[in-house]
Parts: C-alpha cells; structure tokens; sequence
C-alpha cells in the first residue's frame, strides 16, 4: 500500500479534495461559496476521495467536478443524471453526486432529470440555480423571471418561469431541500443533510451570477430584507420568520397566509412543518411559496426514505444469483428449447 | 430459388414446377398409415401469410424450428406489418413468415415461395406475387366470403380467378375443421379460431414430412399453465396433420433430407438473440459485467426483452426513459468498470450520437448496436435496409472514428458482438455493430458454441499502487488504461472537453487538439492490423468482384456461387470491419477489372469504396424494404461480366 493510501484516512480536510486544477469561475461567482461547502461536506462526512464521483452536464456549474480531487465526468448537456444512474447500476458502491445549473437540468436535461428522481436513484443533485445562462453568455433560462430582460429576449422573458423544487416534489422526490450560496452555514447543514439521505437528493441552491445576472437573489441576501424575503424551515417547528420572528404562515383555505402574530393570533395558528410527511403535498405547498407575496422556503422541505433504485436493482441482481448459486453455465442458454445433433452425416433431434 | 426442383432434375439452377408424376424417388413415408408419394427436394420455401392476429409468426417459428431439427440447412424471412393491428382481414394487417430449408448449404429465405398458406384474401393478395408458378397454395376455404374478399379490395372472388389455374391450389375449411376438432373443450370461437395457425402447421408438416414432437412439446410447455388451450393446440395441429394424410386434395408429398453441416449441437438462433447471447458471452470472456441500457425501437427491442431475462447469467438492464439516457447510461456503466451496451435503430442512433461524441472523448468501451430498419425518421419500421452505414461511418460531430463491425447472417450476431466487446475493450473505445431487421429477426441453425473455443478477452483495471498513472497515458495500441473509481490514489476527472496529451487535463491548445485528434484517429485506424486477411470466393483475380457487407452477405454469397457453378468467372469478398476498413482491401480491389457493391441503401459503400480507392464501383441499390433476390444479383453478375 503506498503512502497516499495509507494517509486516506477519515481525518481529511477541506483542502485534501480540492484538485490541481485552478478554479476559472469569473471572480466573486456564487460557485466558490458552493465549491467550499461541498468541500466541507465532504471532509466532515469521511468519505474516502476515491468512492466519490462528481457527474456533471454543461455549464459554468458543470465545471465543478474539475476542482474536487475525487472521481469526475464533465459530461453532456443535461445528461449527468443518466449517466449517473448508469454508474450507479454498475457500482452501487459509489457516493454519486451531480452537479448541475438551471438550463442543464430544467431545460435540456430535465427528461433525465424527471427520471432520476422518480427512481430514487441514489445519488445527491446539487442544482445551481442562477436564473440565468451563463457559459453561453447571458440567455434567459427556465428559471428566469417573467419580463427580465436578457440577450436572447432584450425585450423581457415571456416564458413562464418553473420551480425547480414543485418540478422535483412532482416527481416523487423523497429528498428535497433549499439553500443559496452566501448562507454558508445553511448551507453546510442543507448539503450534508443531503449527503446522508439514502436515495435521490435533489438541492437547489440560489447562486449569483455576478457578469449575467447580478443580484438576481438579492431580495434572499440583502442584510435587510432578507429576514423578510426567507423562511428558514425547521422540521416540527412552526412556519415563523421577520427580523423578530413576529410573522407567520397559516393555512387560508388551500392557499397560504402570512400573519402577523400577537393580537390575538398565536404560534399555534401557523403550519408546523413536517418534513417526514408520507404525501408531498405539504413540501410541494411551500415549494409554491415565491416573492414577493410570500417569504420563501429554504431548508429541508421533505426527506422521506423510499428504497432507492440502484439498490432495488443490487438487491434483485443478489436475490437472483444467491438463489441460484452464482450467474448460470452458458450451456444451459444455449441449451434451452430444441437441439439436436450432426454427425456423420446422421442427425437426431434432441431436447435439452 | 430451386423452387421445388426434385433432386435429380438435370438442371439444379431453374425452377422446375413440380408436377406430379415428376421422376421422382418415390418415398414411403414411414410414420403415416396412407402411402403418398414423396419426392426428394434438394430444398423448399414456405410462406405463412394471415392476419397479425392469426398467429402466423408462431407458424413460422416452428416450422423453422423443426427443420433445423430434422438437419436442414434453414434461413428465414419473418415480415410483419408496423401496426399492432391493422382492421382485421385488410392488406395494411397481413403479416407473414417465410421458411427456407435444404439440404444443403443456405444462405438466404428464399427468392420465391414454393407453398404459400393464405388464411384470407389479403394475406392471398398481398403474398401470391411471390409464389412460384406451379406452387402450392393452401387457403382457408372459410374465410373467403364475399365479406372477406371485399375487404381485401378484390371485387369477386379470388378463388374463382381463372389466373390461379397457375398453381396448385388446396382449399380447405381449415376455419371449421379446427372448430370441429376442439368443439368438447369448452373454447369460445374466439380461442378455438386462434388455433386455425396450428392447422396450417400440421398440414404443412404433413407436406413436407416434418416431426410433429417438437411442437408438441413447445405446445405443452407454452400453454401447459392452460391445459384446455394446450389440448386444443394439440389436436389441431394433429387435425392439419391428418387432414394431409387423408385428404385426396394433395397427391404428392416432399421431403427434403439432412443438410451436410459441420458436426456438433445445433438449435435455431434468430439474430437478436445471437447478438444477446454473444454480449452475455463476451462478458464470460472478459469477466466484466454486462450493463444493457435500452430504449424500446422496432427492430432492436426484442434484445433488451431477450437480455431482460438473463438476470441469472450476471447481466443488468435497465429500460431508460429515452435513446439518450439508454447510451448515457451505458457511458456511465463503463466509466464505473462494467461494460455498457446499448442498442437501437437509426432514429433512436441519431440520438445517441452526443453520446458516442462523449465516449470517443472519454476513450471508455461502450458497445452500440443498430438494428437498421427502413429509414429515413419512422420510415418502414417493421422492414429491413442498410442505409445507416454512412450514419455509423459519419453521423456525429468533430473529428470522431469509432470502429464499426456488422453481423452477416443471424447467428453471425454472436461472433460480431464478441468481436466488437473484444475491440472496445482492447482499444478502450466505443464500437458499433450494424444488425439489420432482416438479420434480427431471421433465424439458422447455429452449432451451440463452447466458450473454450475463443481467446479469453483481458480486462484491466489499474491498481492502487500504478506508478506514475496519468489518464490519458497509452499503451502500445495507443489505448489508455482504464482506471476506475473506488481506486485510491488513482482520482482523475474526465470530461467532453479536449484533453491534454497524457495528463488529461482539459486543455484548449491548439497543437494539443490537433495531436489528440491524430491520435485517436490513429487508435482506431491500427485496429486493422489484428483483422484475418480477406477471404475471396471465386477466382484470385479477373474481371467482376462482388463486395458485400452485412446482411446481404447470403444473397450475394449464393448469386456468386450459382454464377461460378454456371461457368461464369465472378469473386466475392465480404466485409465485417466497415471501419476501419481491412488494411488489404485495397490490394484485394486491384485484382480485379470491375467492383460491383450490392446493398440496401442508394450505395453508401460504393460511395466509401470510391473514396478510399479511387475506383470506379458499379453500386446495385435496393430500396424496397425486403433483402436481395437472389435472381436479380445473378442477373447483375451477368451484366457485369458483359459490361465492357
Ligand atoms: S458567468 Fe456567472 S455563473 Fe458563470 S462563472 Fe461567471 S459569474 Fe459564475
């Protein structure tokens, strides 16, 4: 064993994943904050370098797995989660994440995107949200608000924006979660909460784009309005945010309610959350919650545990071949049904 | 094409319409209580045509199956139409299975159809064109009505047309003698009529002296869960049976004797599922694990259905959500140490293209086959054609050769897939194998292979202690090593971007890029070096070569020999490797005056030939949705030949 593995112990830092490669995101990207956090996830959870691959599509968020010293495949656009799932049914093993932004997995990619997480495919999805294109050079995105002009529509966008996490909590996410790039301890805490769910871990995170789009999350980080603007979601607790922690969310109907409490309305009015509700129809509640009518959600909006389908695939590969004692003998295949026999010039029909 | 020739007919090469009396040897057939006579074949075509629902491929197979059985020699031609189902009793619904057995060596279904069996008038006017003049033609005299045959677009009966007087016709009520003879097992009409297929069976069985106890057997074990359907089965078939041996409809029987194969253990194998059985071998050979990533496509499904079954022989597969994620998948399988298959037809191809661009990038193994199929967009799903040699060859981005191998009969699935494991595997790339409908489908007998009989394929993954590993770094194949994760110390990120010469760091230098573009051009190109030489049939050198590839290998191979038998000087080379093309093809094209390419695409080899060789070639192109007669590549031949 050489000396590197010998060192491969569980008391790896930060700096022990980062690769040789110099980071060539525009400086002051969102990407670094979420670069040093995965990195941190990474280190605090031990997991050994060589069991971790990073699979992404493209995009300025796809260029991730270059600057962590683990496993990497910088792949096509849109496709990481296929191709994670592909690893995954060969090596169960693996501690899979996929790096992707808002265009790779909510537009081009959002086939392969919808089908990993109805699968349950274990791995951790780590979705850049930054509202914008910003490899090709500032298109607007799926995620780009309606009017916000961009390049490719100077005019202002008129395509519907989508909600990566209602998209998710659709497709039966069982793990689904919030978190943006400057809140480096939310953040912290959203990743390895991530990192320890068994099945598909779907993460958006609200990333700034400094050239393309900047402060498209300022209303989320603003020192001032910020308390405002987000709701840090705890499970079992009460929806309560504001600077004093005096406002709330009830239910009004089907629809949500911000209130104000005292005067007679009391913590016990307001919707207690429940990320470990069976039906997603809490999660995908909040997941509606959006500026600037209402405070939006980050945190853990639901984690429910559900087998995961690269290990129902190892479980039923094992059953079968345990069964049997190991893969069968080529001849009993080629065996099966009709064979007969030639000769000399004789022929017999036999059957296997 | 023999159709019906009695053995010792003075010229074995032209049709003899088979008369009774023929001076035939008279057999007596040991098995049936009336004494028939029985006229030695060298070979014989049977065609099953009816409605999709009628059950005629199930006919079809095993006819095959106990042909093969019996010894012959057999090629086959299912044919089915693209809807499930098409309005009972119209053209759009026919679907058909031809059966060519001989005594001796075959290589294809057959130009024309010695005994066609019509259960109704469309499957009667979409098939007789193709039935040999003096043919039998067995029709189900009970679905002929004035309905039936209006359906068809005929507007008065076509039994009753004078032109049929041209073969020999046995109408029978197959329709009420199956009912009758399964009328105490509480059927309904419905399950008792769709045993009609089974009395079709018999009587050709009967025909054409086939044993009866391979079906019986299938029969008892495909409805065995359902005995009353299995013993309806059962009699009907032994009703078609009997109805031979006692009608006074049909005078003359045939049988057509053991084909001299190599010795061994036979079984029929249809094309998919050689190619199936060749991955799952090739996996045995290399003890790599076999990751099958599909998407369902008319003709190649039915390899992810044959696989889906093989759990127990270590394969995984996974039915992905489209084209793109199946080859997706199947890269990331390989990336993970196992080996990732794909498979589709052209459509389903011209998605997956992104993807063989990432693995040629990537330097991983990954096998993709296409089942071609009639092209272009949905084009004749259900038929064959080769016309997506050029898409194989050329249908991706940048600068990206991958090795391209296509199988030459059905069986010959089993060796191409092993072949092109073997050659991802070796050269750490991407290959693709070219099937065809015509080949997936098709089925021969094959000889049950030993495994012991091949080269063990050696897959390497270095270990944790590699000195001075790089990614990138080559052997002397210029293959990198495939390192893959769970390795420590080995970590290394890959990716679609270019890569530096030896790290595989991404690197945007010009002189890089144009070295790693030379270079896995070169990869790919020194995969010839390993190729057999070429085998020519026919003269070393002259004046017509025929040059073949993929599945209309058995059409030319036969036109070839019936020339050479006829004293006309014509050679024949077939092509496996498409890419890179055999080192000594180019010397092999040079012995000869004139190059004929016979395919089923508008000459997308003559097109890659002329380029490559500067040669004239004359390019014979069918279109039509079915293979090659036979007939018309002999015609070829002899103009060629003519051709100054
Ligand atoms: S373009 Fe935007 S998202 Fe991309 S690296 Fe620069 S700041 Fe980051």
């Amino acid at each position: 064993m050489s000396i590197d593995a010998l060192l491969e112990t569980p008391q790896l830092g930060p700096n022990d994943y980062a690769s040789n490669q110099e980071v060539r995101w525009c400086p002051g990207c969102g990407d670094y904050a979420i670069l040093a956090q995965v990195k941190k996830t990474l280190a605090s959870l031990g997991l050994p370098r060589e069991k971790t691959v990073f699979v992404s599509g493209i995009g300025c968020s796809s260029r991730f797995p270059y600057y962590v010293n683990t496993y990497g495949i910088h792949s096509i656009h849109g496709r990481a989660p296929a191709i994670a799932t592909g690893l995954k049914l060969s090596r169960p093993d693996l501690s899979v994440w996929v790096i992707t932004g808002d265009g790779d997995a909510l537009s081009i990619g959002t086939n392969h995107l919808v089908h990993a997480i109805r699968r349950n495919v274990d791995i951790n999805i780590i979705l850049f949200n930054n509202r914008i294109y910003g490899l090709t050079k500032g298109q607007y995105s799926p995620t780009t608000p309606l009017g916000h002009p961009t390049k490719s529509n100077p005019y202002g966008s008129l395509d519907n924006p989508l909600y990566a996490l209602s998209l998710a909590i659709g497709c039966e996410a069982t793990f689904v979660a919030r978190s943006i790039d400057v809140h480096q301890e939310h953040l912290g805490m959203v990743l390895e909460r991530a990192a320890a769910h068994k099945g598909t871990s779907f993460v958006e995170v609200y990333q700034n784009c400094v050239v393309f789009y900047d402060g498209a999350w300022d209303y989320a980080t603003d020192r001032d309005s910020k308390f405002e603007t987000i709701l840090e979601l705890e499970h079992g607790k009460p929806l309560i945010f504001g600077k004093n922690r005096d406002k709330g969310i009830r239910f009004n109907g089907v629809e949500p309610e911000v209130v104000a409490l005292g005067n007679g309305v009391s913590e016990e009015s307001l919707i207690v959350h429940n990320e470990k509700a069976e039906q997603p129809t809490l999660a995908y509640f909040l997941s509606r919650m959006h500026q600037p009518d209402f405070p939006e959600p980050i945190g853990v909006f639901r984690d429910v545990l559900r087998p995961s389908f690269d290990e129902l695939v190892d479980q039923r590969r094992r059953e079968i071949l345990d069964r049997i004692g190991g893969p069968r003998d080529l001849d009993r295949l080629f065996r099966e049904g009709e064979t007969w026999k030639i000769g000399d010039g004789a022929s017999q029909s036999a059957q296997a | 094409m023999n159709s019906f020739s009695p053995i010792q007919a003075s010229s074995p090469k032209k049709t003899v319409l088979m008369r009774e009396g023929d001076q035939a040897v008279q057999q007596q057939p040991g098995s049936s209580a009336v004494v028939k006579d029985r006229v030695e074949l060298r070979e014989a075509t049977v065609r099953f045509a009816g409605d999709s629902g009628d059950g005629m491929q199930l006919a079809g197979t095993q006819l095959t199956t106990v042909s093969a059985a019996v010894g012959n020699d057999v090629a086959t031609l299912p044919d089915f139409p693209a809807e499930i189902r098409a309005p009972r009793g119209t053209k759009a619904g026919v679907s058909g299975f031809q059966v060519h057995f001989a005594g001796q060596r075959i290589y294809t279904p057959g130009d024309k159809v010695d005994a066609l069996v019509a259960m109704n008038p469309a499957a009667l006017a979409t098939n007789l064109g193709d039935l040999a003049r003096g043919g039998l033609l067995i029709v189900d005299a009970n679905s002929f009505t004035k309905r039936d045959w209006e359906k068809a677009g005929y507007t008065s009966s076509p039994l009753e047309d004078p032109a049929l007087a041209a073969y020999r016709v046995i109408s029978v009520d197959i329709t009420d003698l199956t009912r009758d003879a399964v009328k105490d097992l509480g059927l309904t009409t419905k399950e008792a009529d769709r045993c009609r297929n089974f009395f079709a069976t018999g009587l050709i069985y009967w025909i054409f002296d086939r044993p009866l106890d391979p079906t019986l057997r299938f029969i008892a074990a495909k409805f065995g869960k359902r005995p009353a359907i299995a013993e309806a089965n059962r009699r009907v078939l032994m009703a078609g049976y009997h109805y031979g041996e006692t009608t006074e409809a049909i005078h003359q029987c045939y049988v057509v004797r053991p084909a001299k194969l190599p010795p061994g253990e036979y079984r029929s194998l249809s094309g998919n599922q050689a190619l199936a059985w060749g991955l799952i071998a090739a996996a045995r050979l290399s003890k790599c694990d076999l990751v099958y990533a599909g998407y369902p496509i008319t003709p190649a499904s039915d390899i992810l259905h044959e696989l889906a079954m093989r759990w127990d022989y270590g394969v995984t597969t996974f039915q992905a959500e489209d084209e793109i994620c199946a080859v997706a998948a199947a890269i990331g399988a390989s990336f993970g140490g196992e080996m990732g298959v794909t498979a589709s037809s052209g459509p389903g191809i011209s998605l997956k293209a992104e993807g063989l661009g990432l693995a040629v990038m990537l330097e991983l193994p990954l096998i993709v086959v296409n089942v071609q199929r009639g092209g272009p967009s949905t084009g004749l799903p259900t038929k064959t054609e080769q016309a997506d040699l050029f898409q194989a060859l050329f249908g991706r981005h940048g600068e990206c050769s991958i090795p391209v191998l296509a199988a030459q009969s059905p069986a010959d699935n089993f060796e191409t897939a092993i072949e092109a494991w073997r050659i991802a595997v070796r050269y750490m790339t991407p290959v693709m194998i070219l099937s065809d409908g015509y080949l997936a489908n098709g089925a021969e007998p094959w000889r049950i292979r030993d495994l012991s009989e091949y080269e063990p394929i050696p897959v390497r993954h270095p270990g944790p202690d590699t000195q001075g590993f790089l990614p990138y770094r080559r052997d002397e194949r210029l293959a990198r090593a495939w390192a893959i994760p769970g390795t420590p110390n080995l970590m290394h990120r890959i990716g679609g971007l270019e890569k530096q010469f030896d790290t595989g760091a991404v690197s945007y230098d010009g002189a890089n890029h144009q070295k790693m573009v030379q270079i896995r051009a070169q990869k790919v190109a020194g995969i010839a070096r390993e190729y057999p030489p070429l085998t020519v049939v026919g003269p070393e050198r002259g004046k017509v070569l025929f040059v073949s590839w993929g599945g209309t290998f058995g059409a030319v191979r036969s036109a070839v020999q019936e020339l050479l038998e006829t004293g006309h000087e014509v050679a024949h080379t077939h092509l496996r490797y498409l890419n890179p093309l055999p080192n000594d093809l180019g010397e092999v094209l040079g012995l000869y005056e004139r190059i004929v390419v016979p395919e089923l695409n508008m000459g997308q080899l003559a097109y890659v030939l002329r380029a490559n060789y500067l040669r004239p070639i004359k390019s014979i192109s069918k279109v039509m949705g079915r293979p090659f007669n036979v007939e018309e590549l002999v015609e070829s031949g002899r103009q060629a030949l003519e051709e100054d």
